[in-house]
């Protein structure tokens, strides 16, 4: 209404820090999208290994984790190793239809490009992986990856 | 209100926001530890339902044969034998081309044999599985490195599979022994 001589200038207000702060959120998102989906009901510690490859695409691995239940399971289902599918416990039965089911998640010109990563822990013996190995077999998932850290390097 | 221009807001400093920026940046590159999969591939045979015995004719001098028991301990070509000489004698059996009449005839007919208890480790599984592995990475490595100049991994699809034609793994797994469980 009144033109106040000089003026009462809205101040600008800098946006010299927008930059910066989407720059902070996109690192903020780029690290923990990287971070495990599922969570972790056995725990596993991997063998030590020095020729490995790394596995390329993330959506075509699907992961098998095997070793004994954490301590917040261990009341429920003891200490023996178990097989952990996605989020939840599971019986060497169960893999053939946890494969398929993986298999139809992915189009079709990729699906025989499909990894099974074995996720297990050292001290696993091997009975019980010769069993999952057969059921893979069976259900056709001949990639595997038996998931290992380098040697010598920190875990 | 007389005196309206010296009230103007001052311009708050935002040169430090790039340093805090950069800190926290610094901070989860740090403590991230990136989830990179990373391990031994391996492909397995098909499975066949009734597996009936079928007679594979395989010269034994062209096998080497690795057993490990319930404890963890290597039986190789009926000697025990640590993990760390596994690879040289690998490397010995594979690239002998007949020089030794105990090894094999040539690489390609070379073959591994591995077979472990039920009670073996997994620890144990992977390291005599890498041991077998870094044997054939190993000759295959010398002969790309004499024939194209470069490592085996640096090498085009067509030059990879000429050199693993040369040295081709064949490793068979047998069924596992269930003696880990009589005690």
């Amino acid at each position: 209404m009144f033109r106040k001589k000089g003026g009462k200038k809205t101040p600008k207000i800098s946006t010299a820090s927008l930059p910066d702060i989407v720059f902070m959120l996109l690192f903020f998102f780029m690290v923990v999208t990287v971070m495990r989906e599922t969570e972790q009901l056995v725990n596993v510690k991997y063998p030590k290994a020095t020729e490995l490859q790394k596995l390329e695409k993330k959506s075509l691995v699907s992961s098998i984790y095997i070793g004994k239940p954490t301590p917040k399971y261990t009341e429920k289902f003891g200490t023996a190793p178990r097989i952990q599918l996605n989020d939840a416990f599971a019986d060497k039965e169960d893999i053939i239809s946890f494969i398929q089911d993986e298999r139809s998640q992915l189009d079709e010109k990729l699906q025989n490009k499909m990894t099974t990563s074995l996720k297990v822990d050292q001290d696993v013996k091997m009975g019980i992986i010769t069993d999952v190995k057969k059921e893979l077999r069976k259900a056709g998932a001949l990639k595997i990856n038996y998931s290992a850290v380098q040697r010598g390097g920190d875990n | 209100m007389a005196r309206k221009k010296e009230r103007e807001v001052p311009e708050i400093n935002a040169s430090s926001m790039a340093d805090i920026a950069f800190l926290l940046l610094i901070f989860f590159l740090v403590t991230t530890t990136m989830d990179i999969d990373k391990g031994i591939l391996v492909t397995l045979p098909p499975y066949v339902p009734n597996q009936e015995e079928i007679d594979v004719k395989i010269k034994q001098k062209n096998v080497l044969e690795i057993l490990v028991n319930a404890k963890d301990q290597l039986l190789v070509e009926g000697e025990i034998m640590d993990v760390k000489e596994l690879k040289e004698l690998a490397i010995k059996h594979v690239d002998n081309n007949g020089r030794d009449p105990d090894f094999s005839d040539s690489p390609q007919d070379a073959v591994v044999s591995l077979q472990n208890d039920k009670g073996t480790s997994y620890n144990r599984y992977i390291e005599v599985y890498n041991e077998v592995r870094a044997a054939y990475n190993d000759l295959r490595n010398k002969k790309s490195q004499s024939k194209f100049g470069v490592n085996y991994n640096d090498l085009s699809k067509d030059q990879q599979r000429e050199i693993r034609d040369i040295y081709p793994l064949k490793l068979s797994e047998a069924d596992p022994t269930d003696f880990g469980n009589e005690k």
